[in-house]
């Protein structure tokens, strides 16, 4: 109907062909949400209000229920997230081998506190649980990459290749 | 104790992991890939394969160590429903990264064994449902499926049996909860990841309300060394009644962290000091979490254990995910308790009370402890409540919070105590019978719309 609230994105061509090939692994179009997600993450940059409302209409869902489920999960990119997403594991595993003085640096060194934007928009700080690299401790993913076994010198190394 | 001997030991399940190219086709076929999956679907009727399975006792791995075989009878046959089979790669639990190295560096493996499970449960579907923070396993396993789908491995006619075999990876996004298996079916179905109360026990009615059997990495990559090698083979590693070669994860103050592949039963000792290197910086050892963090902990004394089901249950704690954390004596164990508690406070899906308000509590009880402010009573508060929270709620992650909590306080009691008695306990008093507001507390912009309104009076 055309009062209907207008949707301002658009999947690419490719996206689309996605979707189709993805719609055709599930019994229902709702189990394709958390893909269908990941793909407007992936084409857009991050997930905002017109994005919610493209994968709304694309899976004939309601734009609530879709907020409903993006807030449950905590990995996408969201809107306002720098262009680097600093994920500092905090869990136990990493606390044992020194994972907050890595957090501490990155906090002195970006200004910023974990849970904030750098004001450049360049860096993002998360906290987050145990990311499955113990063994590597500390460690620190940057959007996909895992950085491992960090000490405060490539900490400082990797910032700088970071900022280029 | 029988010493279980690992030298002896030949490795499967990361026998190629270091090799170079070891995730692709090639490889995989080179050293015998597909022929056990092939073997399997040529001769075997699905019947004879899920007895085998129970014949092996294989034991889930990927935390309840669950009997594989018994689970897989539990499906229904008179169905017309389809049934699936969704292997669970969410391995969130901390301590753990073994399947990360399954799927990362030998993913067909695990295409081969959910291959042959889901023969045996005349399952067409199988999902693999994967972490969102492991992009590389994530892209090594779509890679390999690519493949496997190319090679005629997957899709409508399996190595030329006839049988039709669909595999999907799905990526998940961010939350402990969803590697519970229903947490896990809640999200595969495109909604928050809610775990939901058995019975119906997903083998019956699972996802998308149909039967489906929900198995760890580990647990379907040992399907495919059982039809390698056989039954025998695999009943000879370790304890019979559940035996098998291991994935131990070791992390926290060890000289080598690291996935080690070991027989079930291996001494925790031997697997920490010989294997891991030994404690850090020539420091003692002080206790050791042997399972993933949601199992009770061991103090140094009561290390000297076996690593499999039976041994470490009769030690009132759990072989769980292999993950083995090792804390040294310098660490203060109030604070290491006060990570577990906020990171199950964080991960709880807040469905169930005792869950939500006690995992939430606790953490709060810990956290006065840690900085000073605890009150004597607060151990055995933080004992009690522990009690409480186990049994009563829809998923064990209830459990797995107090389990923690329990063992490392009543294990290291005094610790507590010190702080509470060194901390100068004081408490935030309350003043009642004051303004609602505080006064001149409405901002700017508030008051200004309020003059606006009432004119300044
Ligand atoms: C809170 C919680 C988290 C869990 N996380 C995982 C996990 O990350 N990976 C896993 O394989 N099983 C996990 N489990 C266990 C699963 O619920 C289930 O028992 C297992 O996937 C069954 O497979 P298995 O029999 O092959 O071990 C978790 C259980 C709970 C209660
Ligand atoms: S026990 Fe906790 S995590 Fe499990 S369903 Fe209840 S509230 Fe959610
Ligand atoms: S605790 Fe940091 S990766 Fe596991």
């Amino acid at each position: 109907m055309s009062d209907a609230p207008a949707v301002k994105k658009k999947f690419s061509e490719k996206g689309l062909e996605f979707i189709d090939w993805l719609l055709g692994r599930y019994p229902n179009k709702q189990a394709a949400l958390l893909p269908v997600l990941r793909l407007a993450e992936e084409e857009f940059g991050n997930i905002d209000n017109d994005s919610v409302m493209l994968v709304a209409e694309t899976l004939e869902l309601s734009p609530g229920y879709v907020w409903g489920v993006l807030t449950f999960y905590t990995h996408y990119r969201r809107e306002g997230d720098g262009k680097y997403l600093l994920q500092v594991c905090s869990t136990l595993p990493c606390a044992l081998r020194g994972c907050r003085d890595i957090q501490h640096r990155l906090e002195e060194k970006l200004g910023i506190e974990a849970g904030e934007t750098t004001e450049d928009g360049l860096f993002t700080l998360k906290k987050v649980e145990c990311l499955g690299s113990c063994d590597t401790a500390p460690v620190v993913q940057v959007n996909e990459k895992y950085h491992e076994n960090l000490d405060i010198e490539e900490l400082d190394k990797l910032l700088e290749t970071l900022r280029g | 104790m029988a010493e279980i001997k690992a030298e002896k030991f030949e490795k499967v399940l990361t026998k190629y992991v270091d090799q170079e190219g070891s995730a692709s086709l090639d490889f995989y076929r080179s050293h015998g890939g597909y022929e056990a999956a092939e073997r399997v679907l040529k001769e075997l009727k699905p019947d004879e394969v899920i007895e085998t399975v129970k014949d092996s006792n294989l034991r889930g791995r990927g935390g309840a160590g669950f009997p594989c075989g018994l689970k897989w009878s539990f499906v229904p046959k008179d169905t017309d429903k389809p049934k699936y089979l969704v292997v669970n790669a969410d391995e969130s639990e901390p301590g753990t990264f073994k399947d990360r190295v399954i799927m990362e560096r030998d993913p067909h493996q695990l295409i081969e064994g959910s291959l042959i499970s889901a023969y045996a449960l005349d399952s067409h579907i199988c999902y693999i449902y994967i972490r969102g923070e492991y992009y590389d396993a994530f892209l090594a396993m779509q890679k390999a499926i690519d493949e496997a789908y190319e090679a005629g491995i997957l899709g409508e006619n399996v190595l030329g049996t006839g049988f039709r075999l669909d595999m999907t990876m799905h990526r998940g996004a961010g939350a402990y909860i969803c590697g519970e298996e229903t947490g896990l079916l809640s999200s595969l179905e495109g909604k928050r990841g809610l775990p939901k109360i058995k019975p119906p026990f997903p083998a019956v009615e699972g996802l998308f309300r149909c039967p489906t059997v929900v198995n760890n990495v580990e647990t379907l990559s040992c399907v495919t060394h059982i039809f390698d090698r056989g039954v025998d083979w695999f009943k000879s590693i370790g304890p019979p009644e559940g035996p098998g070669p291991k994935l131990l994860c070791v992390s926290g103050h060890v000289e080598r962290p690291g996935t080690y592949e070991v027989p079930m039963g291996i001494n925790l000792l031997d697997l920490v000091n010989n294997h891991a290197g030994g404690i850090w910086k020539g420091n003692k050892l002080k206790a050791i979490i042997p399972g993933g963090s949601s199992a009770k902990i061991l103090a140094a004394e009561e290390c000297d254990v076996g690593m499999d089901y039976e041994s470490l249950a009769a030690k009132d704690t759990m072989l769980g995910s292999g993950g083995v954390i090792v804390i040294d004596n310098k660490t203060d164990m109030v604070e290491a308790l006060y990570n577990l508690l906020r990171f199950y406070a964080h991960e709880s899906c807040g469905q169930c009370t005792p869950c939500r308000e006690g995992t939430g509590w606790l953490q709060k009880i810990c956290g006065r402890i840690l900085h000073g402010d605890g009150r004597p009573e607060d151990p055995d508060m933080m004992l009690d409540l522990s009690k409480k929270m186990c049994g009563r709620t829809i998923c064990v992650l209830a459990d797995a919070a107090a389990f923690p909590c329990e063992s490392i306080v009543s294990k290291f009691r005094s610790e507590f105590d010190e702080k509470i008695a060194a901390g100068d306990g004081h408490e935030r008093t309350v003043h009642l019978g004051g303004p609602l507001v505080q006064p001149g507390a409405l901002s700017a912009h508030n008051q200004e719309r309020l003059d606006e309104l009432q004119g300044g009076h």
